[in-house]
């Protein structure tokens, strides 16, 4: 290594004798300027504005007049709106961490079992909807969740002999919509990484298990789920942060304002006070705390999943 | 005989149930590709509906797009160009820091690499009012450049190029210095062409993720003709537009690039999913 190294300096500087040249070539030199791009956008589009939001939360951000409130902003914050959008939150964020997680292993396993045939065309089909942006699956959604008596779900249910809903103006078919359409998005993606990690199970571990007489239950549950252990702490820690950043969902349903706020998101409400009502001071103030429960709720879900245990990956 | 037998009957069981459930997944994506022939009148007053007057179905909606609706085009065009810049930058400068960090020793690397991770984890949306002001104050406000520059270095994509970089055989840069070649020679002549399967693969995710990007355009992005298509189709969605010959045959157009995209690149997308492991 330290012969190479030599080598290689010494070869250069034969070629080249500007020291301009040399300094940028050489080896301590070049990997600075290799993740310079990545320093210089930490500092100005990261670490800048982190900074500037946190003290933004302290102030009356008026155009052209810029003033220290103190901790008015944050008193302001814990309002029933705020609690709503919270609320909505956190139940989005339970539902879809639960149901992205456990139906993409049902059908991952079912999808790498021997009994399907087709794998590809029912994986292919199953991750189509990613595809789609929010903003058109959404609009989809909100055609076929129509008000009226002719739209596609009010009439699937009619056969069940129910009666049409107005999906949009009720808390409950409202989550129910964000859920769904979110769940539609996500589902193949999801599956895929499960794939993925069901490729590294052993086949001998099954076979082991056969000899031992385990039942299709207990293969699942003691050799499947000990190699799905990663992968599943992965998805889940993707769905919570994904969760809590959700507004597209929210806004291709009701755009500006939700009945009651049903359909009302945190970041939802920075949008509604930073950039509509213009309040940046108060939307930062919203945007603090929601890192701050981000980051909670991450370091709880690190030592729950042993993350922080040696020898764990 | 008999076990045999059971097995049969689950093997059905299993395949119809995946066959139900593929159909209820592509269920939406046809049906909106369905109305987008239905009359735009009809669409309006009855939604995505099941029952269709079959006989109705034409081309209209599309014809309208293709020839009357010069704005859906600007749309399309700033998507476009702003989808195409981001992901070519972002693609030059991750892999790059990737790089870096995969294959050299250097002061300070580890600590770049959990500051990487670390921006994994906040989300963009806290940091999107500040950055609304810096925008406001560099005047970027409604321009493409004010879109495209906090895309340029993607945390996700550094990650996923230093995963990949890994496994890049060092000998070669060994080589190659013997030879003479400068560092900078070695990544772009030799090392990014070795990259190529996790350019692609992320050349997908960020294609798909400008592409679709909803939250950032709609703030920084004023104008109607400056509008991203994703922004221009949720103007359409109000209740009192009647625009839903655009917003139909639109939303179906604004598909066709990422199939392109697709064709072009999907050898390397599973891979590039699991390894990489992105949303959004």
């Amino acid at each position: 290594m330290l012969a190479t190294n030599q080598s290689a300096q010494t070869s250069s500087a034969n070629k080249r004798s500007n020291p301009i040249l040399n300094f940028l070539n050489s080896k301590k030199v070049v990997p600075y300027i290799f993740v310079s791009p990545f320093i210089i956008s930490f500092i100005v589009l990261t670490l800048y504005p982190a900074i500037r939001g946190i003290m933004m939360s302290f102030q009356s951000v008026l155009p052209g007049q810029v003033e220290f409130i103190g901790l008015a902003n944050y008193e302001r914050v814990f309002n029933p709106t705020f609690y709503k959008a919270l609320m909505n939150t956190s139940i989005y964020v339970v539902l879809t961490v639960v149901i992205l997680t456990i139906l993409p292993i049902i059908f991952a396993v079912i999808l790498d079992s021997k009994l399907v045939k087709l794998k590809t065309l029912f994986r292919a089909s199953l991750f189509m909807p990613t595809l789609a942006s929010t903003i058109v699956a959404g609009m989809i959604f909100r055609l076929m969740f129509g008000e009226t008596e002719s739209g596609a779900a009010n009439q699937i249910i009619s056969l069940f002999g129910l009666d049409p809903v107005n999906w949009r103006y009720h808390a409950w078919s409202g989550m129910f919509l964000m859920v769904l359409l979110c769940v539609w998005r996500w589902l193949g993606v999801n599956i895929l990484y499960f794939l993925a990690a069901l490729q590294n199970v052993p086949n001998e571990l099954y076979e082991a298990a056969d000899i031992d007489g385990a039942t299709i239950f207990q293969k699942f549950r003691y050799v499947t789920l000990p190699f799905l252990k990663p992968v599943t702490i992965f998805v889940v820690t993707i769905s919570i942060i994904n969760g809590f950043r959700m507004f597209e969902e929210s806004f291709v349903f009701w755009e500006a304002g939700s009945p009651n706020n049903i359909g009302l998101t945190v970041v939802g409400y920075i949008y509604q006070q930073g950039i509509q009502q213009n309040d940046m001071g108060f939307g930062a103030a919203i945007g603090v705390i929601l890192m701050i429960i981000i980051f909670i709720i991450s370091f709880i879900q690190l030592i729950l999943t042993g993350a922080f245990k040696r020898g764990d990956q | 005989m008999n076990k045999r037998g059971t097995s049969n009957t689950l093997k059905w069981i299993t395949n119809i149930g995946m066959a139900i459930v593929c159909l209820i997944a592509l269920f939406p994506v046809i049906m909106l590709l369905i109305s987008s022939f239905r009359p735009s009148t009809e669409l309006m007053r009855t939604g995505i509906s099941l029952n269709f007057d079959w006989s109705m179905l034409n081309l209209d909606n599309y014809t309208y797009i293709f020839t009357q609706s010069a704005e859906y085009w600007t749309w399309y065009t700033n998507s476009l160009v702003i989808s195409a810049i981001t992901v070519v930058l972002s693609l030059f400068f991750s892999s790059m820091v990737g790089y870096a960090l995969a294959v050299y020793d250097f002061k300070g690397k580890h600590l770049f690499f959990t500051f990487v991770v670390f921006i994994l984890m906040v989300p963009f949306e806290i940091l999107m009012l500040p950055l609304f002001q810096m925008m406001i104050s560099f005047q970027l406000v409604n321009s493409y450049l004010g879109v495209i520059v906090p895309m340029i270095v993607a945390p996700i994509a550094v990650f996923f190029f230093r995963q990949y970089a890994l496994g890049l055989p060092v000998q070669l840069m060994d080589a190659a210095r013997i030879d003479g070649a400068t560092e900078y020679g070695i990544f772009f002549k030799i090392m990014l062409p070795l990259m190529a399967p996790s350019l692609g693969a992320m050349a997908i995710l960020q294609g798909l993720g400008s592409w679709n990007n909803f939250l950032w355009p709609l703030i920084v992005l004023r104008s109607n003709d400056m509008f991203t298509l994703p922004i221009g189709l949720a103007t359409l969605l109000t209740p009192y537009g009647n625009n839903y010959d655009v917003l139909i045959a639109g939303s179906v157009m604004t598909i066709v690039p990422i199939i392109i995209l697709f064709i072009f690149f999907q050898r390397y997308f599973v891979a590039g999913l699991t390894t990489g492991g992105v949303k959004g």
